[in-house]
């Protein structure tokens, strides 16, 4: 497949590698921010291939991972309801919420759809006007655009029986709460290139400045990741703090200026809680008032959802890279892909599960 | 979950109010939204996500860094072990 083959390229990535132990001086501590990017380092073993000076965290950048337990609860019950058809990314049945998970609803009968596109979930609120269709609207900056496409659409059409429930996120501020952090141990991080493709640099390049910290803009394939990290270790050990981008096919300084005005049309910047972190101020993004008539919030009547995590759950500290997943006692025990007991072991790119699927249980314990 | 995928635009048509492609992504097709980048032509890549495409890849930066990346395989570090 081209401008992914490529990027795939054993000879690249072995160029790479030893680039990099000719370039590293000393030890540093880096980020991934994406979990797509954490899928793949884990995937092709790019961690096990690094000098040992260089050390991965992987960020809190799967949006799947951090929709809080209280949303991920509205869902299911909402989704158990009979007049509602409740459509999903796929990425999110199997998200376990304080009793049960939206497969296990469907399971039991309730009317769980899922789809590709938000475009489908609109379909399904044309042909079906005597149900209620409500659309789980999660996702980070990347997704934000076609969610809102969605709902635009909607409005337009004044289709009154197609709602979202909306769980949108912001990369950036929790970046910067990782930063303000006196734990902090991150001295350069991989910025997200598919957020980066909507967004631009901007808010990266302000981030840069205030903390003196680099920040590479990153693809999803091996040689990206891998020069992404090259292009970072360079400016650190050169002394540098700048914003630069790898993923230039993609990314351009001023990212999608069409997405973004979508985004601010149907969306406005609020403040929203992330699953295992807690409420990180303007953070999210919710439904401006002049689409409430599509608001499932507003339409349904939802009882207060307080969850709390299961205490033995270190998602908290696995996504600010305080820890890994196989320092957690339910690794692979109490906790796994089928079973998960946090939200970081149900995504093929939640950080437990990326280490539990590529790397099993003995072999993470042992390489601690 | 923030994936996109690069794919190829065939072709593409008006439909209501959203100009739609049909995008090859090696032997797949599929239909994706090219509202957000109106400068997309067919034969030309897109990254799409969630069935919208967000950006038009630069065949000519990619081209070139791709370039840059095989001239250090092939010259600086030919051998090397890693
Ligand atoms: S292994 Fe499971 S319980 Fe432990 S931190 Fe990861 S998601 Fe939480």
């Amino acid at each position: 497949m081209k401008y992914v083959d490529e990027y795939r390229d054993e000879g690249v990535v072995r160029a790479l590698v030893a680039h990099l132990a000719c370039q590293v001086t000393r030890s540093w501590v880096l980020m991934e921010i994406c979990g797509g990017q954490t899928h793949t380092i884990m995937r092709y073993g790019l961690d096990e291939l690094l000098p040992r000076q260089i050390e991965l965290v992987h960020g809190p950048g799967c949006p799947v991972c951090v929709t809080p337990l209280e949303t991920i609860d509205k869902a299911i019950a909402l989704a158990a309801r009979p007049e509602v058809t409740f459509v999903t990314y796929g990425d999110m049945l199997r998200v376990p919420g304080s009793e049960s998970d939206l497969f296990r609803v469907r399971a039991a009968g309730g009317d769980v759809r899922v789809v590709y596109s938000p475009m489908e979930a609109l379909k399904l609120a044309r042909s079906h006007p005597e149900r209620q269709v409500v659309f789980f609207a999660i996702g980070f900056e990347t997704t934000a655009p076609a969610n809102a496409m969605a709902l635009r659409q909607a409005g337009r059409e004044g289709l009154k029986n197609f709602s979202a429930l909306v769980s949108h996120m912001l990369v950036p501020p929790a970046i910067r709460l990782l930063l303000e952090s006196s734990s902090n141990r991150v001295q350069g991080f991989i910025a997200p290139g598919h957020v980066c493709t909507v967004m631009g640099l901007e808010q990266y390049e302000t981030l840069s400045r205030e903390f003196g910290v680099p920040f590479v803009v990153g693809g999803f394939e091996p040689v990206d990741l891998l020069e992404a990290t090259a292009m970072l270790v360079a400016q650190l050990e050169t002394g540098r703090a700048e914003v630069e981008n790898q993923y230039v096919r993609s990314v351009s300084r001023r990212g999608n200026r069409a997405a973004q005005r979508l985004i601010k049309e149907v969306f406005e910047v609020c403040d929203r809680k992330w699953r295992g972190i807690g409420v990180i101020r303007q953070s999210g993004l919710r439904l401006r008032a002049a689409l409430g008539e599509h608001d499932t919030e507003q339409l349904f009547d939802l009882d207060d959802f307080h969850a709390e995590e299961p205490a033995e759950c270190l998602s908290a500290d696995v996504l600010q890279g305080l820890k890994t997943p196989p320092d957690c006692p339910a690794f692979g025990t109490r906790c796994t892909p089928q079973n998960p007991l946090g939200a970081l072991m149900v995504s093929g790119e939640g950080t437990c599960a990326a280490y539990h699927r590529y790397r099993g249980v003995a072999e993470s314990r042992g390489r601690r | 979950m923030c994936l996109a995928i690069p794919g190829r635009i065939l072709s593409t048509e008006e439909r209501d109010t959203n100009r739609i492609a049909r995008v090859e992504f090696g032997g797949v097709i599929r239909e994706a939204l090219l509202d957000l980048v109106p400068e997309a032509r067919v034969g030309d890549y897109v990254m799409v996500h969630v069935g919208l495409a967000i950006s038009r890849v630069d065949a000519e930066e990619a081209e070139e860094t791709l370039e840059l990346l095989r001239s250090m395989d092939a010259l600086d570090y030919a051998g090397a072990d890693g």
